[in-house]
């Protein structure tokens, strides 16, 4: 499994990295977490508003901070 | 219930705590000053709570992806029209500010339609619009909100006529961007007023030492600054107060929310109407940060034509209102 976090840096976009992590260490799973910063690869991933979140190639959220619920349920499902 | 409660008693609140409470006479410029902040920065506080709150909640109908489904293909009048209304309810962040420009663009919204978008999204801006509602009534806040739209509109129309596609780095158009981007479920209205809530814990907590900030200079000029000082120099009769507003704008940077206390103390020392619109317009409107992260997808010439034009349009609305008020 491979987790992306989209986001330049801003304050939302290190908040998000901080809930996925978390979560994933909750869950006690090891996937590869990304944080990709490139605005290229941004918009190649058709990244449109950051933060953005994809697992596996597939974008979860976009424009918002996830809750961990959220993140759970996406690790979770798949 | 307890909002409205609190906004009721405010004046009554401020009074006995400059005069009673602190024991301060009545008429001296230290009292005016600290009644000045004692009343405006509680209310100016529950105001921005309630509305960015709201704004959260409308906000949450909006996503970039659908606003690009709308924009994509439209020709450009009409497109130039509806990005800059889409810009003031879409989300928006300037970090954001880059994807958004290269996922509009790729996905075939015309240059000069996505920049009537990146005009007006942090231009006519919610906490300002209600800020200026609460403090100078309906008719200032509708004036702001038609000339931000009205700018965004021309300047993006203008930046398509003049065919700057040629400025935007070479690698924007050849990226080729993965699917529709992210499909969400429809919201329910649980999530709806919790990203309300957390909007506003977010905006609130980040923006309120600017907000306070801003109503101590009020509350500075309001008690030291004297009567028609501000006339002089930003008044009617000084041809070069708007352009100077305009120029010292631009590199500033400050929250909506902050500026606004300022504007209000100018306004009412005598400072026009039009000059300081212009001046809150440019510090708002356009912003040195945005520019740099701009600058990743733009070459210089296009930033400097994309500042150019903005600031020409707050110049005119700034003189128009000098003359028409």
């Amino acid at each position: 499994m491979k987790i992306v976090v989209y986001g330049p840096g801003c304050a939302r976009c290190h908040e998000t990295e901080r809930v996925v992590r978390h979560v994933v260490e909750q869950l006690g799973l090891s996937p590869e977490v990304q944080k990709v910063t490139d605005f290229r690869a941004m918009a190649e991933a058709g990244v449109v508003a950051t933060p953005a979140v994809s697992i596996d190639g597939v974008l979860k959220i976009a424009g918002r901070i996830p809750k961990s619920d959220e993140v759970r349920e996406w690790l979770t499902a798949s | 219930m307890l909002w409205v409660g609190l906004y009721a008693v405010l004046q009554r609140l401020a009074v006995w705590l400059t005069y009673g409470a602190a024991g301060l006479e009545r008429g001296t410029r230290l009292a005016s000053a600290v009644e000045f902040f004692v009343f405006e920065a509680p209310k100016v506080l529950l105001l921005l709570v309630l509305v960015v709150f709201g704004v959260g909640i409308v906000r949450s109908f909006f996503t970039p992806e659908r606003t690009r489904r709308v924009l994509a293909g439209r020709s450009e009048s009409v497109g130039n029209v509806l990005a800059a209304l889409l810009g003031i309810v879409t989300p928006f962040c300037s970090c954001s500010a880059v994807p958004l420009f290269i996922g509009f663009v790729t996905a075939g919204v015309p240059l000069g339609v996505t920049f009537s978008f990146l005009v007006s999204a942090p231009m006519v801006n919610e906490v300002a619009l209600v800020l200026l509602f609460g403090l100078f009534g309906w008719k200032v806040a509708a004036i702001y909100a038609s000339t931000g739209v009205l700018i965004a509109v021309v300047s993006g129309w203008t930046i398509g006529r003049l065919r700057l596609e040629r400025y935007v780095e070479d690698w924007v158009f050849t990226t080729r961007p993965a699917g529709a981007g992210v499909v969400e479920a429809p919201l329910d209205w649980a999530t709806r007023i919790e990203a309300g809530w957390q909007a506003m814990s977010e905006i609130v907590s980040k923006v309120w030492p600017y907000v306070l900030a801003g109503i101590a200079v009020g509350a500075a000029i309001h008690g030291y600054v004297p009567e028609n000082f501000m006339a002089s120099i930003m008044g009617k009769s000084a041809w070069w107060s708007v352009p100077l507003a305009v120029v010292i704008g631009i590199p500033m940077y400050s929250n909506a929310a902050g500026i606004i206390p300022v504007v209000q103390a100018l306004l009412g020392k005598g400072a026009a109407l039009g000059t300081v619109l212009a001046f809150m317009m440019a510090v708002i409107g356009l912003s040195l940060p945005e520019t740099i992260i701009l600058r990743r997808v733009l070459k210089p010439t296009l930033i400097a034509v994309f500042v150019g034009v903005v600031g020409t349009g707050i110049l005119i609305v700034g003189y128009l209102f000098n003359v028409l008020f």
